[in-house]
């Protein structure tokens, strides 16, 4: 059985690399909804953090088995 | 009034999500071969696991979304639910508890009864446990589907059938481990989803200390950002509550009766690999519960601070006049997240909805099947009868689940009755338990009419003040209280009246043979569990840490 960690990994890997990919997106596509601090870019780091830390754990668990 | 819009990448985080917690029960059926696999996650989980588990079972959306609120209403003072209201509790049932509870083999909690008193209190315990966890249930459910439908305008059926049938497949199919995994997705979809509000909120607004400035120069007579300092008089501070009511009703009734009692979150530490990792799972667990804050708190602290700043734009809202408490999260997720972060706001949100009614459901098909079913319906079933009902069971809880739903939504203020639920059970529960495990002499009499007297009593004085037969300062003590104040106070008389009955009928009705209670009782046992390792590996070394940081907390926010 695959252990819990690469789950969790995989699906933060997934949606981290969703809303950084969606980030940079409308980086160059501006979206008419502003939000407060949207000039700092938000989406496009917490994403990254995500992706990387999901990427990480996903990694370290793809073939380990419990 | 529509708070949040949801865009393309928001709808596909949403479903990536739904098909994950989906394939992850249909990954783990093959896994999932005999009633222990189902009931107890084959008891093989690592401290991290069901450590998380255990903090998750409790960690809901409904709680995420209440105490933002609550910290709104309430000030700081609210942090004391994630403080003093449950560390100390969870660091007691870790060191003292657990070796009982671990050891006996009991698959729940009203299993420990049975072997400690008699059938007749465990099923009494059952029955009161499995009506809770459905209400509970329900109550998750239909506050999910009020959020989604305020804030989002989706259709209330529509809500609830979806989420319903997704956590009976998962749960249904798979069991505890289904149940398990979803939650410990949950845990960090929560922190991913969540955290990130009190970054920004801090970054808009300068500091923390920029926070509780702006709020101590709106609120000058009563104070909302201290923890102790205002609670020796409760007309200084937000919930009208004195440092006793907190100490002894939160901290010590209401917080040891939930956290060392409660089988919802005591289930996932039995699925521990051995009684070291069982012990150390809410050690671990006290670790992250006290983190929690920095979510919750400081969220509901940037509400306020917002709310009182006219050029701030930020007002939470309103329902016919009253304020929507609830309404501070999802508002700051439409004020701070852009499209895609919003999605993963709101699936930390569902998956929190959903993590709740499917830690109630797997904990109500367990005590179902074990203490009611077995028990008593059918006392020869086989292993694999058993397994058939708690899928049967699981599907029947979720069904029943809705049924509640309905109900609750025909309720304005139904959203009051959660903690009430909880003194009208897990306080008597906890000086039952309390007494049986640490006094030998208590005997199964003693214990069932203690229990009926303080779940009727709690029951009775929560209907006295309802319905105005007496007034609630003869509960609190007090002229000024809060209604939280009021669930406090409630639960230590509820407490207080189940362990006096309990004490006076064991003293004239037959105890039990001391040679029976070897395993069961404090002081009856040989206790040499982890002697052999170092003192710096051993529960009680952590569980100091995590003490010391309690501490310290307390008095960086005093």
């Amino acid at each position: 059985m695959k252990p819990i960690w690469y789950f969790v990994g995989l699906i933060l890997l997934v949606i981290g690399a969703l809303i950084l990919l969606n980030g940079i997106y409308l980086l160059f596509n501006p979206s008419q909804r502003t939000t407060v601090l949207s000039e700092i870019h938000p989406d496009i780091w917490w994403g990254a953090i995500m992706a990387v830390f999901g990427g990480f754990m996903y990694y370290k668990t793809r073939k380990e088995t419990v | 009034m529509q708070a949040i819009g949801l865009s393309f990448i928001d709808w596909v985080i949403i479903c990536v999500y739904f098909a994950f917690v989906l394939g992850i029960g249909w990954y783990l059926k093959r896994f999932t071969k005999n009633q222990e696999d189902f009931f107890l996650a084959g008891r093989k989980n690592s401290t991290w696991v069901a450590g998380l588990a255990f903090l998750s079972a409790n960690l809901g959306a409904l709680e995420l979304l209440g105490m933002t609120g609550n910290t709104f209403k309430y000030g700081m003072y609210v942090a004391h639910f994630y403080w003093i209201g449950a560390i100390p509790a969870m660091l007691f049932l870790g060191i003292y508890m657990m070796p009982f509870y671990y050891s006996s083999k009991i698959n729940s909690v009203p299993g420990y009864l049975k072997l400690r008193f008699d059938e007749k209190t465990r099923v009494l315990n059952g029955v009161a446990f499995a009506l809770m966890t459905l209400l509970v249930s329900g109550i998750n459910l239909y506050a999910m589907a009020l959020v989604l439908h305020t804030f989002l305008g989706w259709n209330w059926d529509v809500s609830m059938w979806a989420s319903a049938l997704t956590v009976a497949v998962y749960v249904g199919l798979s069991g505890l481990m289904s149940a398990i995994f979803t939650e410990i997705i949950q845990f960090f979809l929560i922190w991913f989803g969540l955290f990130l509000i009190s970054i920004l909120g801090i970054i808009e607004i300068g500091s923390l200390q920029e926070i509780f400035a702006r709020i101590n120069e709106y609120s000058q007579q009563i104070s909302f950002t201290t923890l102790w300092a205002t609670s020796s008089d409760p007309t200084q501070n937000g919930m009208f509550i004195h440092w006793g009511g907190i100490v002894i009703g939160l901290g010590f009734v209401l917080s040891f009766g939930y956290w060392t009692t409660d089988f919802l979150v005591i289930q996932r530490a039995f699925s521990a690999k051995d009684l070291r990792s069982a012990r150390m799972t809410p050690i671990l667990a006290s670790f992250f519960k006290m983190a929690l804050p920095f979510i919750v708190i400081v969220a509901g602290l940037i509400a306020i601070a917002l709310s009182n700043d006219p050029k701030s734009g930020f007002t939470l809202l309103h329902d016919g006049g009253q304020i929507n408490y609830d309404s501070a999260l999802p508002l700051l997720i439409a004020r701070y997240y852009p499209s895609g972060l919003v999605g993963l706001g709101v699936t930390a949100l569902l998956a929190g909805f959903m993590a709740g009614q499917a830690g109630n459901v797997s904990a109500f098909n367990t005590v179902w099947t074990y203490d009611i079913y077995k028990a008593v319906l059918n006392k020869k079933a086989s292993d694999s009868h058993l397994l058939w009902m708690g899928r049967v069971s699981t599907l029947v809880g979720v069904a029943l689940s809705l049924v509640t739903a309905y109900w609750a939504k025909s309720f304005p203020s139904i959203m009051d009755y959660m903690q009430a639920i909880f003194s009208w059970v897990n306080a008597p529960l906890f000086a039952t338990m309390l007494l049986g495990m640490f006094v030998w002499w208590i005997t199964p009499n003693g214990a069932f009419w203690g229990l009926v007297a303080g779940m009727l009593s709690s029951f009775t004085m929560y209907l006295a003040v309802k319905f105005s037969w007496f007034h609630e300062s003869i509960i609190t003590m007090s002229n000024v209280q809060s209604d939280m104040a009021a669930n406090f106070w409630r639960a230590w008389w509820a407490w207080l009246i189940c362990a006096v009955v309990t004490i006076v009928i064991s003293l004239f009705t037959k105890k039990r043979e001391k040679a029976e209670l070897v395993g069961l009782v404090k002081g009856l046992t040989k206790e040499n569990h982890d002697q052999a390792i170092p003192f710096m590996k051993r529960p009680e070394f952590v569980a100091i840490i995590s003490l010391i940081v309690l501490i310290i907390l307390n008095l960086l926010f005093w």
